[in-house]
């Protein structure tokens, strides 16, 4: 069963899931109701990777994310698009519980990750980080050389005894990454010196040097030029055989090349999930349609 | 039509007044650096204007003849017959061999203020090391004394005469001319502690005790300094009580040193009992004096790095403590190190705390260790400053070069280490 069969079986299966005639008015874009915890298309998966429900995430007072469920599937690639300060980030980052640094930032509901709970009191955040890499929007190696920011990540796990095993990991990570060609003869040099595109290999080269399940991509192409983005969208496509992907994009087409299913939020609310093929030609919520045909955003 | 032109008009007047503003400020900005570059030169040009001289003494040679009769001196193996003995005698008669017509003893005495009253004590030693040396002539080098070598560094101005009989300048005036009186590097000044004598007055006392002062200080201040600093910005939850630590170490920032050495004076030596004017105690007071400055940067300098970098370490995995230590500690300690020495170096220039804990002493050896007298490079200076000797006083602008020396190096280096060590993202 593909990854997008999965996802229809569920949808059909699933009693949350919502009709779609309920959203679908002739109101106007501002009269429009997001029914909270009601997002249109296919938000669940059998089996799946991360099991989301009933999310809030709260900045002090302020709330960010409202109620949002969602499923995603293994080797899935799925992307987070919406107008900017509409929570994509924000919700990415609870799924590594990166928000944990924030003091004022708490976080409800339920979320699993292989059915355990990512916000367990006694989780240790270590270890799931290390299961879920991630890649940051704007290209951040370490101030160190090459070699040294892949093998980083393997260092302080303890995955390689032995220096020869070490050299295989950065080998293996640089060429999956796609970089090792380039980089072969300069693995001493500073990483900061490579080209931006590179970095951004770089930092996703160091990401699967860990062997994660699921890497998370913040916006990993917004500082880079289309020559460079096409690289990485390329690797994003080989890497999501053997990876659960979540990638957060404002690149509409990108979204559309990239991933099997397309997520649109908006102001807090997951609005519509969906095949995306489907969120871009048949958009079902209203709002989703404003913003790809580029009404708003 | 006319409206745009009137338009164009009206910013190119306003472009004028603009113009006009920037150049009134940049203006401004010349003419403050150049006040301060001039008072710094003023500066300059004053020390080393009275202080070179600090660096020059003046040394008589003479071949004196060691003999017994006249330093009623039989056995210098003798303890009782070395402290009986006058050991001027053969000084003045190498003297009278250059002056024979200086006789009587009015004339004697004045010849004898010609060399440094440490003179005789250079023979007593010489016979005291090498006893077979009696009744036999040797060449010896004397520091002159004080009002001779003066007069001898200021010979084209009168005013520093004075203090020499018209005799006694004459008869200088002609040992210069022989070659007897020479002037010389002062290699005394770095070789010796403080003297009641300028001539025989050395700044290696209080090098060498400002030395174990700052060591102390450095062993105390910057890893508590670096280790608060990484607590306070990196562990240390967010409530009142951080707060106000934060705000206090601001606050003792502001202090002034003075409070730190009654706190050193009622602490450490009040309560714990420690010794007074030793370098111990002196670093203790000023570690704490400096720790407020350490924190503060090093708290600045751990802010500055890069949030992404953090996120990074965090997004593979590193635990808190490996992000601090393999990646914010390595990028703050550029800025971490620059605030520590030039925290350090304020110490090295700090006088009023030591006031206090007693190492204003006059303290003439070599201090030996932590625990033993010593004092400072600036209050050496103070010392030197507040006595009326004209020696005293070039003494005290030496000692000043000697001490900005130090600081400028220490500034040198803490922008060395930050060229070195920066790393750019």
């Amino acid at each position: 069963m593909s990854v997008n069969e999965t996802i229809s079986s569920a949808a059909e299966q699933h009693e949350n899931s919502v009709p779609v005639q309920d959203v679908v008015t002739e109101k106007k874009r501002e009269d429009m109701p997001v029914q909270e915890g009601k997002t249109v298309g296919l938000p669940y998966a059998d089996d799946p990777k991360f099991k989301l429900r009933n999310v809030e995430v709260f900045y002090g007072e302020d709330r960010a994310i409202k109620d949002i469920s969602l499923d995603i599937a293994r080797n899935e690639v799925i992307s987070f698009i919406g107008p900017s300060g509409c929570g994509k980030s924000t919700f990415l980052r609870c799924l590594n519980r990166m928000n944990d640094s924030i003091d004022i930032c708490r976080v409800k509901g339920q979320l699993m990750l292989d059915d355990e709970d990512i916000y367990h009191s006694r989780r240790d955040v270590v270890e799931l980080r290390a299961r879920v890499g991630m890649v940051f929007q704007k290209p951040n190696p370490f101030p160190k050389s090459i070699y040294d920011n892949v093998a980083y990540g393997p260092r302080i796990h303890g995955l390689a005894n032995r220096k020869s095993d070490l050299d295989d990991i950065v080998e293996n990570s640089l060429r999956k990454a796609g970089l090792w060609d380039e980089v072969k003869d300069r693995l001493d040099a500073t990483a900061t010196g490579m080209s931006g595109g590179q970095q951004q290999r770089l930092c996703i080269a160091r990401a699967i040097a860990v062997s994660p399940e699921v890497i998370l991509m913040d916006e990993p192409c917004s500082a880079l030029d289309p020559i460079a983005t096409a690289k990485v969208e390329e690797l994003i496509s080989e890497m999501s055989e053997s990876y659960t992907i979540v990638i957060v994009t404002h690149s509409m087409q990108q979204a559309a090349r990239v991933s099997h299913r397309t997520a649109y939020f908006h102001l807090g609310h997951l609005v519509e999930v969906n095949e995306t093929s489907k969120v871009f030609t048949a958009p079902q919520h209203e709002l989703t349609e404003s913003y790809i045909t580029g009404r708003f955003g | 039509m006319t409206d745009q032109r009137s338009q164009a008009e009206l910013v190119r007047q306003s472009l004028k007044r603009r113009y006009r503003k920037e150049r009134r400020f940049r203006l401004y900005g010349i003419v403050a650096i150049f006040i301060a570059l001039a008072s710094l030169f003023i500066l300059f040009a004053d020390i080393i204007g009275k202080g070179h001289t600090g660096f020059v003494k003046t040394t008589i040679t003479l071949d004196v003849t060691l003999d017994s009769e006249t330093m009623y001196l039989d056995d210098p193996t003798d303890k009782d017959q070395i402290a009986m003995a006058d050991f001027v005698a053969p000084i003045i008669a190498a003297l009278q061999d250059h002056f024979p017509n200086a006789e009587g003893r009015a004339a004697k005495r004045e010849l004898g203020r010609l060399v440094g009253s440490y003179a005789a004590s250079d023979i007593r030693d010489l016979l005291e090391a090498n006893p077979d040396l009696l009744n036999t002539t040797q060449t010896m080098e004397f520091l002159a004394h004080d009002t001779v070598s003066v007069y001898v560094k200021h010979a084209d101005d009168p005013s520093y005469s004075i203090r020499l009989s018209e005799q006694q300048q004459a008869w200088v005036d002609e040992l210069l001319e022989k070659g007897v009186v020479d002037t010389s590097f002062n290699d005394v000044l770095f070789s010796r502690g403080d003297s009641r004598e300028p001539g025989n007055a050395g700044i290696l006392g209080a090098i060498v005790g400002s030395l174990f002062t700052m060591l102390v200080t450095l062993a105390i201040s910057f890893p508590v300094g670096i280790a608060a600093a990484i607590y306070l910005e990196e562990f240390a939850p967010q409530n009142r009580l951080t707060d106000f630590i934060e705000v206090n170490i601001n606050n003792l920032a502001a202090v002034p040193s003075i409070i730190f050495g009654l706190l050193g004076l009622a602490v450490f030596i009040g309560l714990f009992g420690m010794p007074r004017s030793v370098p111990v105690v002196g670093g203790l007071v000023l570690a704490l004096m400096t720790l407020p400055t350490i924190i503060i940067s090093s708290r600045a300098a751990i802010k500055s790095v890069p949030p992404s970098i953090r996120e990074a370490a965090e997004g593979i995995g590193a635990s808190k403590m490996q992000v601090v230590l393999h990646h914010v500690v390595p990028l703050a300690m550029p800025g971490m190190l620059t605030g520590s020495i030039i925290g350090m170096a304020q110490a090295l220039g700090e006088t009023a705390p030591l006031l206090l804990i007693g190492m204003v002493a006059f303290i003439v050896d070599v201090p030996d260790g932590f625990f033993s007298s010593a004092t400072v490079l600036p209050v050496q200076i103070y010392l030197w400053a507040s006595s009326s000797e004209q020696g005293f006083v070039e003494l005290a602008s030496a000692g000043i070069m000697v001490l900005l020396a130090f600081m400028i190096s220490m500034n040198a280096l803490a922008i060395w280490l930050r060229k070195r060590l920066e790393r750019r993202w």
